[in-house]
């Protein structure tokens, strides 16, 4: 925002009418912004429509729309839900399983795709991204049976083995993405380094992970959600019911209570709601990311 | 790239003289740390999904039926596959699925990346409404949208006399793909737009600054450079959405549960109902058949990324 200050006077005389189509600085647009408001409606109004289920008993959601506004509101959803889910249980599995992926996914895939792209020169590291990228490709029913025996076998029908499947899973799709963000960054800066003294090591830490943060923001996001959300995987995986996440105990409860719509989505909310507050902070980080970026 | 080239030439010449330094040439070509960075992965990713994926396969040759024993029947399962027309009818709703899914969201991610990424006003609350339906799950927002579609939607049509809409469109035969293709999209957007938004960041101002001196149109430069550069970002987002979209589980699922009838049954979920019903084998022969497709379209994108001179 302070960049549209600085520079429109300057661009000013030069573009008149074109600076608007400028990513940064110039007028604000004010008929894109019109435009964008009424499309964003489209996201708005089922998520006015989820809240309002939420708040709502069966007799309000009754023969309507379900767009009435929930009043009075029932509190009481959200208690029965609680009891229902056991949810500060199911809520410790649900972020165990996420930390430990999100981390590891943004760990291993950085250091895999940054040590491919800078030796693309040899074969093997080629065969090396070729052979990742095949997970891509294979459907998950394929592999479904195999890894929930595999797991088994070994000990790992825990969320501890839900994680790292969800890090192998990613492993492909996040690769992707960095080796192409990798891709765009001068490897003369590294070089420097290297002339400097830095080991490959040192190099990584010191000059190339943090020049990531953007797309380790977008990669973290990603499987942040994608692990929290995720109900196949667990459900398959972890062998005690105690153990798992919330997506997986809310599919028990809806099918066991069928009927109480209302009561299911005040657990939807439940679920969502730190969900939420994390994509809130690292979303801005990322545009934060993405405004330092283009300003440079 | 000087230093590393420079070793890998020394470590070429020193192979024609020594048949140790020659096997060490091709395993460990480069720096020991570079190697520590991808064999770890690469073992786990073998043992956890490669491994799995080979027995799977391995299984549709047998009669196995998820536990017990079994015994080697050969290609039976795929010839049976090949018959039948259960399995034919969701490869063919899910292939005009996905081909049309596809396009629409990545057309509309895109158009909504450059607008999020223009000068408009309240541009970050605009990206965090956008963003906003990636926190729900894809089961969600089709109980969602099955209450909006099946009952909210028909009234309002009614009170307006909209014809086309009085009716649930996911309760019709012809149509209730249409809802399955909006409500997919509607999931898989705001990922796009992230991934669209982070390639947008990547164009320095300045290009832009030039082509305006230049006196180039939205359109056009939209055409010549926005678009070239953003090439990489658009291939990464149509394989993935595209595979996205051929497995889809969840929205059919919660949406349709597959039909009318079969009309809206996926191939992902033919394949998990086999799975449940005792056809483990059967099912698993028409996983292999989904994947060599899956992989061939694969092939055919990288093909059209190669012909146009890019790379991944």
């Amino acid at each position: 925002m302070a960049t549209q200050v600085t520079t429109a006077p300057v661009a000013a005389p030069r573009v008149r009418e074109r600076r608007r189509l400028t990513p940064e600085g110039g007028r604000i647009n004010w008929g894109l912004t019109v435009v964008i408001a009424i499309v964003a409606l489209i996201v708005i109004v089922p998520l006015y429509f989820a809240i309002a289920m939420a708040l709502k008993s069966p007799a309000q959601t009754g023969t309507g729309t379900g767009f009435n506004f929930p009043w009075p509101i029932q509190w009481g959803n959200f208690r029965a839900a609680w009891d229902l889910t056991d949810f500060p249980l199911a809520f410790s599995m649900s972020l165990l399983v996420t930390v430990i992926a999100v981390v590891g996914e943004i760990l291993v895939s950085a250091v895999a795709a940054w040590s491919i792209v800078r030796n693309w020169g040899h074969w093997q590291f080629k065969a090396t991204f070729i052979y990742l990228m095949l997970a891509l490709f294979i459907p998950f029913p394929v592999v479904a049976l195999p890894q929930v025996k595999l797991t088994a076998a070994i000990g790992l029908d825990n969320p501890f083995g839900v994680a790292i499947l969800h890090i192998m899973f990613q492993l492909a799709f996040n690769v992707l993405l960095f080796s192409a963000y990798i891709r765009g960054i001068p490897v003369e800066l590294e070089e420097s380094a290297r002339i400097d003294g830095c080991s490959t090591w040192q190099t990584f830490r010191r000059v190339v992970l943090p020049l990531l943060t953007p797309i380790a923001a977008t990669v973290g996001i990603f499987a942040f959600l994608q692990s929290w959300n995720d109900f196949m995987m667990p459900q398959l995986v972890t062998a005690n019911p105690k153990w798992q996440t919330l997506p997986v105990v809310q599919y028990l409860f809806q099918d066991q209570f069928t009927g109480n719509f209302n009561v299911a989505f005040a657990s939807y909310l439940m679920a969502l709601l730190p969900t939420l507050v994390v994509f809130l902070i690292a979303q801005r980080w990322v545009v934060s990311g993405i405004m330092r970026g283009s300003i440079k | 790239m000087t230093a590393t080239a420079l070793r890998s030439q020394g470590t070429a010449a020193r192979a024609r003289r020594n048949p140790l330094s020659m096997v060490k040439s091709i395993f460990f070509p480069v720096a020991p740390t570079y190697l520590l960075m991808v064999i770890p992965a690469i073992i786990l990713f073998t043992f956890f999904i490669i491994y799995p994926a080979v027995q799977g396969a391995f299984w549709s040759f047998t009669n196995y039926v998820g536990y017990g024993s079994s015994k080697f029947i050969g290609l039976a399962n795929f010839k049976a596959a090949f018959a039948d027309p259960t399995i034919r009818d969701s490869y063919g709703f899910t292939l005009l699925f996905a081909v049309v899914a596809c396009i629409v969201t990545n057309v509309v991610a895109m158009a909504l990346a450059l607008a999020l990424n223009a000068s408009i006003r309240w541009r970050t609350g605009f990206r965090t409404i956008f963003f906003m339906p990636m926190v729900l799950s894809g089961l969600i927002v089709s109980y969602i949208f099955t209450f909006i579609i099946g009952t909210s939607v028909p009234i309002i049509s009614a009170a307006i006399h909209f014809a086309p809409l009085e009716s649930d469109i996911l309760a019709n035969q012809h149509l209730a793909w249409l809802g399955v293709v909006f409500v997919a999209s509607w999931v898989a957007v705001p990922g796009a737009i992230i991934i669209y938004l982070a390639g947008l960041v990547s164009i320095p101002s300045e290009v832009y600054e030039a082509a305006s001196i230049d006196g180039a149109s939205g359109w056009k430069k939209f055409q010549t450079m926005t678009f070239p550069l953003l090439f990489p970002f658009f291939i990464i987002n149509t394989i993935l959405t595209f595979k996205g979209f051929l497995n889809v589980y969840d929205v059919v699922v919660g949406l349709t549960g597959g039909g009318p009838g079969t009309a809206t049954t996926s191939v992902a979920q033919t394949i998990f109902n086999g799975f449940y019903s005792g056809d483990y084998a059967y099912q698993m022969a028409n996983a292999v058949i989904f994947f060599i497709i899956t992989l061939f379209f694969a092939l055919f994108q990288l093909s059209v990324i190669r012909r146009r001179g890019g790379s991944l």
